[in-house]
């Protein structure tokens, strides 16, 4: 390297963001200093650092939002940059500011181009300014709910309500009605005030069977921006992105130009110097595109577009914000190959996507490669708090095409292992193996069209199924083989397996024939084709790794009161395989019901009571606001499920729930 | 010749028919299999060996002559479980009812006489009414029979019983004198005395599941050890059981191939205490990942939760863990803890299986309803059982070892073979706070002054280097390598020889 960039660069952030900011300070040759929360005392980010100063308590808002707290820490360390990752303060003019004064580097935009961006309403005249397609709507700050049911009556429903200062889909709400205007607007204001400190909300026309492409732009002090083809972001739930890809199936060249040169022209009317995104709403059917935002920082999936670019986007940042001319040109920019990044995230999609926090008792995934890319910032016996982003991790795969990095990240995630914590694993295989997801045929509504009524696991294909039940068949022969070679023996003729077996999954019964083979065994499952299974698992190994049909599969296997529990694609298969005889016994056994719950309004995560909605004996109506319960700073509306009547409450405001705690019994 | 063994099969014929189709049909109703079916499942396929089958009453008086079938109601024998051999006897609740006869209670009483002789385990599938009412003393005379028996193979043989139906009365002493009880849920119960009795006694309106059903003496009464989902269940998680468990007190438990190597390393360890001392965190979690393959067969899993007791291996050997859950009750010792670890430290000892205790304990539990309830005395159980124990003993100290608590968890003093403490290990007489309160009375009023002779307190004693100056632990090992440091120790210890003085037997404080 020439001249040197920083020597010592200060991350002020925190978790995986922090984590890979270091890697590329570190394949820079610069030092790096972390900051840490009380909750982060001993976190991957703070060992990972050459440094690491203590920031405060664990609230964000008492430590990583606290503008002098980090530059204290600069001028402690002799920092001269500072990289904000993406939250936090990454696009606060403020604290770019603040560190401009004191001579500090601001790895990011300048403080007008944040500024400009940062209020969606300013942002948005800008870019019909700079020529670029936008949204109809309201862009003033609206004052009152009557307003803001008039504005929506105008533009038409449905619209969309969000928050000014907003971002990740806080503060946000859709409205079908002038009844669902005024709810939002009031919820909208709130949760805008509560995570940003700002209530200003807008309004607009919200566009239906949409998919959310974004455009990575790129720019230098000196006026140079270039664009580094697209994201599609379309997989979301609750307007979070769950998984993005590059590029996108859905762009053909001439929109990707036209998107890409509507992006630098923005970025240009605003001086953009760093990396950016612009975020665009695109119809699903016409391939219009309207500009939605755009952020001023690293992206969360910024990873997808460096595998398919090999351009390090950190690294360029650190570059351009030390004062480097950009030395990539447009038509240097080359997209190749495909790559996919799947959010791993502390919730449970069974019970609507809530955050799950605690510790994560395990976590392991399949290992980083050619193909892998694992951004995370926490390791086995972490903590996964309720302060901060429940993300565990970013995995990425890279593929010559969209079906090989499909594949290739599905295959990961069966590698997958977590466990102390609910996670989304199973819910992310069951997208990337979806036939929808597959064709590319996918919209921001995807998740909510697929699973209308929340995601309740998923049923593998049949010959997924076979060939997992194939699998159990190879287990439970090993695990026996072993179990019948403990000592003291009464010399009786050695146990042979038989070929016949039954498993039991799913109250339904399937008949296995087995014979041995080199390796492994050959299974017919019914009158299915042979599958022959190949694998060196030995009883007690957590993952089975082998072949079916020389197709190679993973597994993860735990033993279970009777029989064993294989988890693969996305599905939680309880299965045990009996001898015929045990099968003829075991279906005398009686089904059991699990308690009715019915009765009883649950707590569905660990939170706050923000309100109790109803009194005891009251009637309620199927749909109707029970409750309200904050998690991760979420408002959560508890609802009626159906017509009933209160007959107890048991929590009241400000109690603290655990998971499953009755709130409230119906009569 | 002929007419013999055409007797022969007919006889057999009737025996397996037990009480018939319709009764068969019956049982099968209630979600329960019979007697043999249990058998066929409990063992391996084809290697029971049924023994008086031909066995039937003399029974004379209230018509009983006409009534009789062959094996009277019981089924016995012997098999083999994983190859290695247990006696086992399954009654019959087809045939009247399975209640005990005096030729019921004899087949019993052969099993067990003979797997005491061979040393080799009993199992017991109880399914019965009660005392064969028409019989009289008779009846009583055979359960006691096989109480007497219970109580002589008691330590000399592993004992398990699996309740699967009814189990009333004198009935259920046999059951308690067994090392194991499993019940399967909703279809089996064990009482004194049945609801009807307990109305007219006492006018408590009861049900039979409330009253001695799975739940209640898996959570409340601690009479059996865990309760499973239907017969299957409870018969595949016995043969686990079994496959722990040496044939008898003259041999060594099993040893079992494991490719779970006793080097690996749990990193994740090293943050399993959090930094906040009053903060708890799941025990459970460091059995899990310090045994074989996570495999642990816990016993008594939902009752007094504050202490955990079970099975596991560590290199393929049988090893008994007794640990304190900081989850519950932060850990503490009660009246339920202490009973609850002392019969288990005392079973494992019986049959010299390694003792590996994870000790986080921040004292006994304070307040009148402990010391009304005699925890002094319960309390001593434990002390009693780790103490006298001869078997292989290691002990890892975790985090509090504090107060009269820490002496009781296997510690140095107790004749702990092998001692450790993590470096988060605190091992003192109480917490800090508490301590500060009592040395420094007078200063009480100043917040300031004591909060900062708690800190004087802690720094010097809220770390493992006291005791270790003294000998009390033998090291400081890290979390992560926990596994490998017990697994070395226990082969180390595997042909300790320690002998307690020769007594009759000793008077533990029951």
């Amino acid at each position: 390297m020439a001249n040197k960039l920083f020597d010592k660069i200060l991350i002020a952030n925190r978790g995986e963001i922090a984590c890979r900011v270091i890697k590329t300070c570190r394949k820079l040759g610069i030092k790096t200093v972390a900051v840490y929360s009380d909750a982060d005392d001993g976190a991957l980010h703070m060992r990972m650092a050459d440094e690491a100063v203590h920031i405060g308590p664990a609230p964000a808002a008492e430590s990583y939002l606290v503008i002098e707290k980090i530059v204290d820490a600069c001028r402690k360390t002799g920092a001269q940059a500072v990289h904000p990752g993406y939250g936090f303060l990454s696009e606060n003019r403020k604290f770019a500011a603040a560190l401009k004064e004191a001579g500090i580097t601001f790895i990011g935009p300048n403080p007008e181009a944040i500024y400009a961006m940062g209020d969606k309403i300013e942002s948005k005249k800008l870019a019909q300014k700079a020529g670029v397609s936008t949204v109809p709507g309201y862009l003033g700050a609206i004052a009152s709910t009557e307003e803001a049911v008039k504005i929506a009556t105008e533009i038409g429903f449905p619209v969309m309500i969000k928050a000014s200062a907003g971002g990740g889909g806080k503060g946000m709400r859709i409205a079908y009605s002038k009844e669902e205007v005024a709810q939002g607007f009031s919820s909208a204001t709130n949760e805008a005030k509560n995570s940003f400190g700002d209530d200003r909300v807008f309004i607009e026309k919200y566009i239906e069977q949409p998919r959310h492409i974004e455009i990575q732009v790129l720019g230098d002090k000196l006026g140079n921006v270039i664009y580094l083809g697209e994201r599609e972001c379309s997989i979301q739930r609750r307007h979070q992105k769950v998984i993005e890809e590059a590029p996108s199936p859905f762009l053909d060249e001439k929109t990707r130009k036209a998107m890409g040169e509507q992006a630098v022209a923005l970025a240009k009317a605003v001086n953009y110097d760093s990396a950016g995104t612009v975020e665009f709403i695109v119809g699903g059917k016409d391939r219009k595109f309207y500009f939605l935002e755009m952020n001023t920082r690293l992206q969360v999936e910024h990873p997808v577009t460096e595998l398919i670019t090999g351009i390090d986007l950190v690294e360029q940042m650190i570059r351009v914000a030390a004062g480097e001319t950009l030395s990539i040109r447009q038509e240097d920019v080359k997209l190749n190959g495909w790559a996919i990044e799947a959010r791993i995230y502390a919730e449970d999609p069974l019970r609507g996507f809530l955050p799950s926090t605690g510790r994560l008792a395990r976590w392991r995934t399949a290992p980083e490669s050619d193909v892998i890319r694992n951004d995370t910032g926490v390791v086995e016996g972490s903590e996964i708090s309720m302060f901060y982003d429940p993300m565990i991790s970013k995995l990425c795969s890279y593929g010559k095409d969209r079906d090989e990095a499909v594949s290739t990240l599905s295959a990961a995630l069966d590698e997958t292992w977590i466990a102390g914590i609910g996670h989304n694993v199973n819910f992310l295989s069951a997208v990337l193996d979806h036939p929808r997801f597959r064709s590319g045929d996918i919209s921001t509504n995807f998740i909510a069209e697929e699973w209308p009524n929340g995601f309740g696991g998923t049923v593998l294909p049949e010959e997924r199924q076979n060939a997992m039940l194939a699998v159990a068949a190879l287990l439970h022969i090993r695990n026996e083989f072993r179990a019948r070679h403990l000592g003291g023996k009464l010399g009786l003729p050695e146990w042979q397996p038989g070929a016949d077996w039954v498993a039991f999954l799913n109250k339904a019964e399937y008949k296995l024939r087995v014979t041995n083979a080199e390796g492994g065994i050959d299974v017919k499952v019914g009158k299915g084709k042979l599958l022959k299974v190949r694998s060196d698992w030995k009883p007690g190994e957590p993952f089975f790794r082998g072949s079916v049909n020389g197709q190679s599969v993973v597994a993860r296997v735990a033993p279970r009161p009777d029989g064993v529990r294989v988890v693969h694609g996305g599905a939680e298969l309880d299965i045990a395989v009996r001898t015929p005889r045990a099968a003829e016994l075991a279906r005398l056994m009686p089904e059991k019901l699990p308690p009715d719950m019915s009765k009883f309004l649950l707590c569905p995560m660990p939170g706050l009571v923000v309100s109790i909605n109803v009194s005891e004996g009251e009637p309620v109506k199927a749909g109707q606001a029970l409750a309200v319960v904050e998690a991760m700073k979420m408002e959560n509306v508890l609802r009626a499920e159906r017509d009933g009547t209160v007959k107890k409450i048991n929590a009241k405001k400000g109690d603290s729930l655990a998971v499953d705690q009755v709130i409230l019994e119906f009569a | 010749m002929q007419d013999i063994i055409r007797q022969l099969e007919e006889k057999r014929a009737q025996a397996r028919q037990g009480g018939g189709a319709k009764r068969v049909e019956a049982q099968h109703a209630k979600g329960k299999l019979t007697a043999r079916e249990r058998l066929e499942l409990l063992l391996d396929p084809g290697s029971f060996e049924e023994w008086d089958m031909f066995v039937e009453h003399d029974c004379t008086d209230f018509g009983m002559a006409e009534q009789k079938t062959p094996g009277d109601g019981v089924v016995t024998g012997y098999g083999t479980i994983n190859g290695r051999p247990v006696f086992v006897f399954s009654q019959d609740f087809t045939v009247f009812g399975g209640s005990l006869s005096a030729a019921h209670a004899g087949k019993i009483c052969k099993i067990m006489d003979t797997a005491m002789k061979v040393g080799a385990p009993v199992i017991g599938l109880n399914d019965s009414g009660g005392a064969r009412i028409q019989e009289g003393v008779d009846s009583l005379a055979g359960y006691a029979e096989v109480f007497q028996r219970n109580v002589l193979a008691s330590g000399v043989v592993p004992q398990i019983s699996v309740i699967m139906g009814p189990c009333a009365g004198g009935a259920v002493y046999s059951p308690a004198m067994t090392d194991f009880i499993f019940m399967v849920k909703d279809s089996s119960y064990m009482f004194v005395t049945g609801p009807d009795v307990v109305k007219t006694v006492t006018q408590e309106v009861v049900t039979q599941e409330q009253l001695g059903g799975a739940i209640t003496h898996t959570t409340k009464s601690s009479v059996a050890d865990n309760a499973f989902e239907n017969d299957v269940e409870a018969l595949a998680q016995t043969r686990r059981l079994f496959d722990f468990l040496p044939l008898s007190n003259r041999e060594k438990p099993p040893v079992r191939e494991t490719w779970d190597p006793i080097t690996r390393q749990e990193a994740s360890l090293d943050t399993l205490v959090p930094p906040n001392p009053n903060k708890p965190y799941d025990m459970k979690e460091l059995i899990e990942k310090v045994v074989d393959e996570g495999d642990f067969f816990e016993i008594q899993p939902n009752y007094a939760k504050n202490i955990i007791i079970g099975l596991a291996r560590i290199g393929g050997q049988t090893v008994g863990i007794v640990a304190n859950q900081p989850m519950v009750l932060a850990g503490c010792l009660d009246i339920d803890s202490s009973r609850k670890g002392a019969r288990f430290v005392r079973f494992c000892d019986c049959y010299d299986i390694p003792i590996v205790t994870f000790v986080d304990v921040p004292g006994f539990l304070p307040g009148t309803a402990q010391e009304y309830g005699g925890i002094i005395k319960h309390g001593a159980k434990l002390l009693f059982a780790y103490a006298e124990a001869t078997t292989p003993k290691v002990t890892v100290i975790t985090r509090k070892a504090y107060g009269g608590a820490y002496d009781v968890m296997a510690s140095k003093h107790l004749r702990g073979d092998l001692n450790y403490a993590w470096p988060t290990a605190e091992i003192a007489v109480m917490g800090p706070k508490g301590a500060v309160e009592i040395i420094f009375r007078s200063e009480i009023g100043d917040a300031e002054k004591i909060a900062a002779r708690t800190e004087e307190y802690r720094q010097k004693f809220a770390n493992p280097f006291v005791a270790g100056h003294r000998g009390f632990i033998d090291d400081v090992i890290m979390p992560h390598n926990t596994r490998f440091r017990i697994a070395r120790s226990l082969a180390m210890l595997r042909d300790k020889k320690l002998e307690n003085p020769w007594k009759k037997h000793d008077n533990i404080p029951l």
